[in-house]
């Protein structure tokens, strides 16, 4: 059974019942069943009509949810007289279903369980499994999310930030488990870019394809995470660069820059370059520029200042870091980085241990260790402490 | 979302408010104080931002490596140990500020006298999967 295919048809058809009357929460519902009975009884005998069958499993499943027979015998005289909808209307359905997924009154986890669920056509068992949650907690978060928008009238159309935000934080969740998150949100991207010509959204895509373009070579077979510098580039995926590359050249050709744009354009310069000294960092700088110019983020002028480092030397780097928060996320292992290129070992060595300490995740604790350890090591120093894992 | 752990101690958190041990409750308070934690978890999952609760027995082993072909060796448990750990929760939130206030409420559990515990528990980030994008 192709699930990609059979998950791709779910807003479609969430957006034929929603035309018979069903209203969101219960056509949502209503296609969820159908899905898990899909996966259930497709593998023995897959329907010639994906589509066809979901929309008449769904269906049958909403008429049962809703008990009144007189209300049905009304639905059902409305479905005669139904129009076929035509391919414009699927693509103002899909686009809705988007926007209301990610809802600015909805929580981003919230947004994001309900974008899975009800645009991405996962079930609430493989998105639990994904955000590593109990199924019965995943439930809950989804239905209180559709209760949250159950309200929500469509007479503007929609906030397109707040659903790239989604899709964004989708893609970053990385891969856990059964789910890659990452290849879906790319799959999700692209299902928007089709039916929405912002250019961030575009952005988005093209940020998206060049990073996973990276994958095979971010990290060791044991997991350890392999820096920038350091991948083997051979291993980037040429195809994914080249798309988004030409995704990208095509959106800013439009001149409505957005911070995907720039951070997909510093993306691209990092793919550009065959090896890591051959990287533009003067340009790479100047979109770095342009990212804190349109967003204002300190973490956007904290990633600058490894760029200034690269681009005109460690002092200039430690110069343009001097005027940051030192609570940002990063901080110290960006000074540690600066410090060390600037000559300064032991204060190297010393920021990295402290933000070893602090790193919000386990493989990038286990890189600046070792970097705290290598350069202890030239320091010629046995650091002492407690055995084991501290 | 971010997920904590919050942890209850034995020992080694400094001492609650309400700082009666269990043992000289009546048993409608521990009644209530069951009840509560039941509620705790059950409208956290209604919310969802319930992971995991558990708790421990208060009296463990000791174990370690002793060679190639020995059998592990075993000890305690240590009447000195500082740290003792009771149980925990596992919460999936959008926020600190969110955790925070859900610990703050798991410490108003009832205790002796019907009157909140205002124990101290341990509020303990995750280390998360390392991010998609970086730079």
């Amino acid at each position: 059974m192709d699930e990609t295919l059979l998950r791709a048809v779910v807003p479609t058809v969430i957006g034929v019942l929603g035309r018979r009357g069903a209203d969101f929460a219960a056509a949502e519902d209503a296609v969820q069943e159908a899905l898990v009975e899909a996966v259930r009884v497709w593998p023995a005998g897959p329907p010639r009509d994906p589509q066809g069958w979901l929309v008449t499993v769904a269906w049958r499943k909403f008429l049962d949810a809703t008990r009144a027979e007189t209300s049905r015998r009304r639905r059902e005289e409305r479905v005669d007289a139904e129009p076929a909808p035509g391919p414009g209307q699927e693509a103002d359905d899909s686009l809705r279903l988007y926007f209301l997924c990610a809802h600015p009154s909805l929580t981003p986890a919230s947004a994001v369980a309900l974008t899975l669920r009800a645009v991405g056509g996962l079930t609430t068992r493989q998105i639990a499994q994904a955000y590593l949650v109990p199924e019965a907690t995943m439930a809950q978060r989804i239905s209180r999310a559709k209760r949250t928008v159950s309200g929500v009238r469509f007479d503007r159309p929609g906030d397109i930030a707040t659903v790239l935000r989604v899709l964004y934080l989708v893609f970053n969740e990385g891969y856990s488990g059964d789910v890659d998150l990452a290849a879906e949100a790319i799959r999700l991207t692209r299902q928007l870019a089709a039916v929405s010509d912002h250019p961030e959204v575009a952005g988005l895509l093209a940020l998206m394809l060049l990073h996973h373009a990276r994958r095979p070579a971010r990290t060791r077979p044991d997991g350890s995470l392999v820096p920038l510098a350091e991948q083997d580039r051979g291993a980037w995926d040429t195809a994914l660069i080249a798309e988004g590359v030409e995704v990208l050249q095509a959106a800013l050709a439009r001149d409505r820059l957005g911070e995907f744009q720039a951070q997909a354009a510093i993306a691209a310069l990092h793919a550009d370059a065959r090896t890591a000294e051959e990287t533009d960092w003067v340009q790479v700088v100047e979109w770095y520029d342009e990212l804190v110019r349109v967003t204002g983020s300190p973490i956007a002028r904290l990633n600058r200042a490894v760029a200034v480092g690269e681009a005109d030397g460690a002092r200039a780097g430690l110069a343009a870091l001097a005027g940051l928060d030192p609570a940002l996320p990063r901080y110290t292992a960006v000074a540690a980085y600066l410090h060390e290129k600037d000559g300064d070992v032991a204060t190297a060595a010393r920021l990295y241990a402290e933000a070893a300490r602090s790193a919000p995740n386990l493989p990038e604790r286990e890189h600046l260790t070792r970097q705290a350890a290598r350069l202890n090591a030239l320091l010629g120093g046995r650091a002492t402490g407690s055995a084991g894992g501290r | 979302m971010a997920k904590y752990l919050l942890l209850k101690h034995y020992r080694g958190a400094p001492a609650a408010v309400n700082d009666v041990p269990m043992e000289k409750w009546t048993p409608e308070e521990i009644s209530a104080h069951v009840q509560y934690m039941q509620d705790f978890a059950a409208r956290l999952e209604g919310t969802g931002e319930f992971v995991d609760g558990q708790a421990l027995a208060p009296e463990g082993t000791w174990v370690r490596y002793d060679g190639e072909g020995r059998p592990p060796v075993t000890d305690g448990p240590f009447a000195e140990t500082k740290d003792l750990i009771a149980g925990w929760m596992v919460i999936d939130v959008d926020s600190h500020e969110r955790a925070v206030e859900l610990a703050g409420e798991l410490s108003a559990a009832p205790g002796a006298g019907g009157k909140p515990i205002h124990e101290w528990l341990e509020l303990r980030p995750f280390l998360t999967a390392p991010p998609t994008i970086t730079e």
